[in-house]
């Protein structure tokens, strides 16, 4: 893997120059020779090392830049108003990205307004409460709920949850719902099981151990002798979370819940299983719907034409510019409370 | 505040509604952590139940079916690990080098700031647009999907969890050992090869570990680059099945054998991932005690 290793074949570095002399005679020049030989291999390494460090740059601006040229036909044909036209229709190949666009703003906020206090709140009892033995087993199995891959979750919301909330929770929702007024229209429809919802709850299940072990961390980090002045005023575990704890970490905080959005809005396969694959913006969050990632999952392989992929790209470009923003916004909150407590 | 608790009786009142708000968040908390547990028993156990079932030796040894018939998922499993290996070995070399060069050469330049933000972005960017970006860049250009596509794709993936473990670790190393080797007049090369990556050893394995734990779920940026195949292919640059995208496709499929399929195929990547990333953490425990 790296060059300097091969060049003194596996020989402990300050014999090589010696070595090298002994063997030619001529001692000063070939030590001369040895010496720039492992200078060179510095410089090689050092450059490769460089470079290497560069590329990832590039491939991020490549990523843009890729996915800005993919996707010009479909921004020259339509310009401004592919971000506000709703209509999708790939016969006359006519494309807006309002309906991807709100299924994903809809779905990633299902699953914060879910994820974001179940997740606080888990990373509360880990600090506070739970007992010392605990502590790092439930840590651990909500970090491994955080590795199982996204497919895993998509295949488990079509065949288990999806059928379980269409017997369920929706049927409920329906009829608590059906005569109040606005939120009627919220829950409106029949019971499909699948839908914007259950892709909104599969969501929050995923976004969930992220959260949890940001704020954990962070949680982690506040100085003890904060809590324990707060708690020899007399505070309870609770006031002691709230007012000094919470305060504390708010940045920290802040950009777990936006990293835990940006997995949201780009995640692709456990979406694309249950959100039913509709191009339209309905009021009802049961009905079916899509998201920007369960759109191009769907249907990039079997688009025709190249509006119809450049739209599909463009889509992308959509997406990818959303998360950038959001994952920049979590990068900077979270190196701003590194920075503080380091 | 200053008085005892039981002293005056208007406090008493305050105490305990404090006592109570008290006892209610902590509920709360205790609730929230079952109900986060509760979704990982659920999910685990209906893929344990409905996967188990359909686990025989033929799911080892068999290609995948047509429609309707039995048989076994030989091809995809062996395409996920040809993609999976291609991938770590093309993004591992170029994200220990670009790590090494953060922590080693250019610790404090302005390079490592930037390059540092943008691979923590990339660390969390959405999968299916690496896809979609490995689309625009090999498989239009070459005219074809290609099992050598989405090993590139799966790199691209691989590549930020690799620099920043390797970064990590190296940060950890102790400088004076780094001092030490230098007075005895070793390059700077030759420092990180013999110094550095041995003391940072088990954490960059690690790094790699987690990183092959993270794509061999990953779907999303195989669509629409290796594709898929229904029978035994060795071509990379050909479509190839892997088990993720066979997942995906059995899964929505309305026939029963692809289903149950779909479950088998989606036990054996749980598994997998789980013995990566449990594999990793004993690894770095190991280290650390």
């Amino acid at each position: 893997m790296e060059p300097a290793r091969e060049a003194t074949r596996r020989q402990p570095v300050v014999d090589v120059a010696l070595q090298a002399g002994a063997a030619a005679g001529d001692a000063q020049s070939s030590r001369a020779r040895a010496l720039d030989d492992l200078r060179f291999w510095d410089n090689v390494y050092r450059r490769l090392t460089r470079s290497a460090a560069i590329g990832v740059l590039i491939i991020l601006g490549g990523v843009i830049l890729s996915l800005f040229i993919g996707s010009l036909p479909a921004l020259r044909e339509f310009g401004f108003s592919f971000l506000t036209e709703q209509r999708w229709n790939p016969v006359t190949e006519k494309f807006g990205a309002l309906a991807p666009v709100y299924g994903t703003v809809v779905t990633s906020f299902i699953a914060m307004l879910i994820a974001v206090p179940v997740g606080l709140m888990i990373a509360v009892f880990l600090t506070e409460l739970c007992p010392k033995m605990l502590r790092r087993p439930i840590g651990i199995a909500i970090e491994l709920l955080a590795g199982i891959p996204s497919i895993i979750y998509g295949i488990w919301g079509l065949f288990v949850f999806a059928p379980f909330l269409q017997e369920t929770l929706q049927p409920a929702l329906i009829t608590i719902f059906g005569n109040v007024p606005i939120l009627s229209a919220v829950f409106e429809g029949p019971p499909y099981g699948i839908g914007v919802l259950t892709a909104g709850l599969i969501l929050a299940i995923m976004v969930l151990p992220f959260i949890t072990s940001i704020s954990r961390d962070v949680f982690e980090a506040v100085p003890p002798v904060l809590k324990e002045a707060a708690y020899g005023l007399g505070c309870t575990t609770w006031e002691v979370v709230r007012y000094v704890v919470l305060p504390y970490t708010r940045i920290g905080v802040i950009g777990g819940v936006m990293l835990g959005l940006g997995r949201a809005l780009g995640e692709t396969m456990a979406v694309t299983f249950v959100i039913g694959n509709a191009h339209r913006i309905s009021s009802s969050i049961i009905a079916p719907g899509t998201t920007i990632s369960a759109t191009i999952a769907n249907e990039f392989t079997e688009a025709v034409g190249d509006l119809y992929t450049s739209s599909l790209i463009a889509l992308g470009l959509i997406l990818f510019v959303i998360t950038f923003f959001v994952l920049a916004a979590a990068r900077y909150m979270l190196l701003r409370i590194e920075r503080r407590i380091g | 505040m200053a008085s005892h608790p039981m002293a005056s009786h208007p406090m008493a009142s305050l105490y305990a509604s404090r006592r109570r708000r008290n006892i209610i968040a902590m509920g709360l908390s205790l609730t929230a952590t079952a109900f986060g547990l509760g979704w990982l028993v659920l999910v685990l156990g209906a893929l344990l139940w409905q996967g188990f079932s359909g686990l025989s030796l033929s799911v080892f040894t068999e290609m995948t079916p047509p429609p309707g018939s039995a048989g076994g998922l030989l091809n995809p499993i062996f395409g996920s690990l040809i993609i999976t290996m291609l991938a770590v070995m093309i993004g591992t070399p170029i994200g220990i080098l670009a790590g090494t060069y953060m922590a080693e050469y250019g610790r404090h330049t302005r390079l490592t700031s930037v390059v540092r933000f943008i691979n923590d972005i990339l660390l969390s960017a959405p999968s299916i647009v690496v896809g979609l970006f490995i689309y625009e860049v090999m498989v239009a250009p070459m005219g074809h999907f290609s099992g050598l596509a989405g090993s590139v794709a799966l790199a691209v993936i691989v590549m930020p969890v690799v620099v920043r473990t390797t970064e990590d670790m190296l940060n950890l190393v102790p400088n004076q050992l780094r001092e030490a080797a230098a007075s005895l007049g070793m390059p700077r090369a030759y420092i990180i090869a013999r110094v550095c990556y041995r003391a940072a050893q088990a954490g960059m394995v690690t790094g790699v570990l987690l990183a092959i734990a993270r794509i061999s779920g990953e779907t999303a940026p195989l669509l629409f680059t290796a594709l898929n195949h229904q029978f035994w292919s060795t071509d990379l640059t050909g479509p190839m099945a892997s088990l993720p995208v066979v997942i995906f496709q059995f899964a929505l499929s309305p026939y029963k054998d692809w289903q149950q399929l779909a479950w088998t195929g989606a036990l054996i990547i749980t598994f997998t991932v789980l013995a990566l990333s449990i594999g990793a953490r004993a690894l770095t425990a190991r280290k650390q005690s």
